[in-house]
């Protein structure tokens, strides 16, 4: 469905020049420096599959997705959606996939949703029958009914996005890029989104190919992750295996029966402590769960008390901080 | 068939839009009228004082100035897309045009439409209609028919410099201004005849950026003065030359660098 292979792209940053023989010069000069934002990548993603591709701010998703949805061309390396090549067959690409950019709508501006959502109809061609079950749908799932024939520039964040994943979703595309689809938005707006699109993606087999700085898009919606970070490849593969990778420690949080001055125990370092609830963290190759909680019973009297696996954000900052041990410890990159 | 009927409602929506503020847009086209009313003015005052410019007459000038107003009125009301376009690139939003199965140069074309620019439109038409009735051109089907492939040609011509204007802002940006004063200069130039111009410069606007064949050449053809063969291909260079500028846009867009954010 998706192939991605090696593909870079690098960005060259033209040196302005003011004034009037300054424009002028610009038409011709050749000054420029060079960002890389994309380097040597390749994935494939099969159809009906959903994706989260993370990384932090700057890492290139952005730009990875435009070379997928065909408004960059890449410098070198290739792509295929659907079988297309996005920047050469763009317009056939374009009749297959459905897009959202989280900070930029689609829509136009001056115009009421329904009347935006019609123009798309005439655009893509979609049969009225079509475009009436799925507006039905959309109004039922993400309930756009109550700005239907709002002008799209008074929209409140949260009812543009809704707005803009309808629109994208009005021809039946078989994959779906989504740009952070839920930047900005409240809980309740990015649960009711995060509904939609598993629903979508499991009814129509839709393929979804989602970035994200919110890891509870992808803990609820991806099975797959793939990490970039710095223009590159970091890991490519399930959310569990990576938790697996990576959890090598574990954190204990145990609540006192009383406010012991000193509650330290051997190989467990204290992260955390308030009053009579510490937090520890501990490496199951050192100690197990059970004689560590078996030592801290000897000592102390306690209420409670809890193993925990550190969440995705933990783990991934830790991905981020310390890539090149990842590097050493996974066969995949 | 389909691009027509969704370019005609786009064109309905634009119209709509700019209709909305009424006022301001009737006052604006009668400001415009009244502008093109005085700028036809300055040129009789002109001709008040020496009577001819270099061998042509008020109201062969008149021809002149007629035809290059309405390729220019023409070319303002459809390719407008076009010069507001540094403002889609800086901003990104071509990234829209993009992911569309549209094309790139339809969608430019279509985004746009400047009604207003009708006030000019009917000022060139009526100066046109009034020269012509004053000349004496006998107005076979031959000459007619030309003079209509001249229009179309000259509204190519200025759709054209547009077209480049807006291709050179996927790399550079306020280049917009530059290509302005090929447009707006032009269209003041034209209103001349080009023998009054130095030959380097006659040269340049004849092979480099083909502004002669807007209006001059055609109303040598028109008034009698040549029949050469450089003279009855004029019509065409326009649509020629918008062609040429196609093809840079094309070039141009695989070079679109979109924004970061
Ligand atoms: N149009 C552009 N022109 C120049 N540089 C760009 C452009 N787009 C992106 N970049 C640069 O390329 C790199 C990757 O940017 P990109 O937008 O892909 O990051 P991202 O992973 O989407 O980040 P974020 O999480 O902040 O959205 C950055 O260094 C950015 O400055
Ligand atoms: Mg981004």
């Amino acid at each position: 469905m998706i192939e991605v292979r090696n593909l870079s792209k690098s960005f060259k940053i033209y040196h302005h020049r003011k004034g009037f023989w300054g424009t002028f010069a610009n038409l011709f000069s050749r000054k420029h420096r060079i960002v890389q934002a994309v380097d040597n990548v390749s994935f494939t993603v099969t159809r009906g599959e959903m994706v989260g591709y993370l990384g932090p701010n700057g890492a290139g998703k952005s730009t990875t997705i435009k070379m997928l949805t065909g408004i960059l061309v890449p410098s070198s390396g290739s792509v295929t959606v659907n079988g297309y090549i996005p920047h050469r067959q763009r317009k056939e690409n374009a009749k297959r996939i459905g897009v959202v950019f989280g900070q930029r709508s689609h829509l136009w501006f001056d115009l009421p949703v329904q009347e935006s959502f019609e123009l798309l109809r005439r655009i893509y061609r979609i049969p009225q029958e079509q475009y009436r079950r799925n507006v039905a749908m959309f109004d039922e799932l993400l309930e756009l009914g109550a700005f239907f024939q709002t002008p799209v520039r008074q929209l409140s964040l949260g009812q543009r996005m809704r707005a803009d994943i309808g629109a994208a979703l009005l021809h039946n595309p078989d994959v779906l890029f989504l740009d952070e689809p839920t930047i900005g938005l409240d809980v309740v707006a990015k649960s009711r989104i995060r509904q939609f699109i598993a629903q979508i993606n499991t009814e129509r087999q839709v393929t979804v190919v989602l970035t994200t700085h919110d890891l509870d898009d992808v803990e609820k919606l991806c099975n797959r992750v793939i990490l970039i970070d710095d223009a590159r490849l970091l890991f490519d593969g399930e959310l569990a295996t990576l938790r697996r990778m990576l959890s090598k420690e574990r954190l204990l949080s145990v609540d006192y029966a009383e406010d012991y001055p000193d509650v330290r125990v051997p190989h467990a370092q204290i992260t955390h402590r308030e009053g009579t609830r510490v937090q520890y963290r501990f490496s199951p190759e050192k100690i197990r769960a059970a004689e560590l909680i078996g030592t801290i019973l000897q000592k102390f009297r306690i209420v409670d008390i809890a193993v925990q696996e550190p969440d995705i954000e933990e783990l991934i900052k830790t991905v981020y901080e310390d890539n090149l041990i990842l590097r050493k410890t996974s066969k995949i990159i | 068939m389909h691009h027509l009927s969704l370019y005609l409602h786009f064109v309905k929506l634009r119209i709509r839009a700019q209709m909305e503020y009424r006022l301001s847009f009737l006052f604006e086209l009668f400001a415009q009228s009244c502008i093109a009313v005085i700028d036809f003015f300055m040129i009789a005052i002109l001709f008040a004082r020496f009577k001819q410019l270099a061998g042509w007459t008020l109201w062969e000038v008149g021809l002149l100035y007629g035809m290059i107003g309405i390729c220019f009125a023409f070319a303002e009301m459809f390719a407008r897309g076009f010069d507001l376009f540094q403002d889609n690139v800086v901003r990104g939003e071509f990234d829209t045009m993009l992911i569309r199965p549209l094309d790139t140069f339809y969608q430019v074309f279509a985004h746009q439409f400047l009604l207003r620019r009708l006030g000019r439109l009917v000022q060139a038409i009526v100066v046109l209609l009034i020269a012509s009735s004053q000349l004496a051109v006998s107005w076979t089907f031959a000459k007619v028919a030309y003079l209509l492939v001249a229009l179309v040609g000259g509204t190519c011509f200025f759709i054209a410099l547009a077209v480049i204007g807006a291709t050179t802002c996927f790399w550079t940006v306020h280049s917009i201004e530059l290509i302005n004063i090929f447009t707006h200069g032009g269209l003041f130039m034209g209103s001349y005849p080009f023998s009054i111009y130095r030959q380097w410069f006659r040269h340049f606007f004849t092979f480099v950026i083909p502004l002669a064949c807007v209006n001059y050449f055609p109303s040598l053809f028109l008034l009698g003065k040549s029949a050469s063969v450089g003279v009855l291909i004029a019509p065409f260079v326009g649509c020629v030359f918008l062609g040429v500028a196609m093809l840079f846009w094309r070039w141009g867009v695989l070079r679109y660098q979109s924004t970061g954010h």
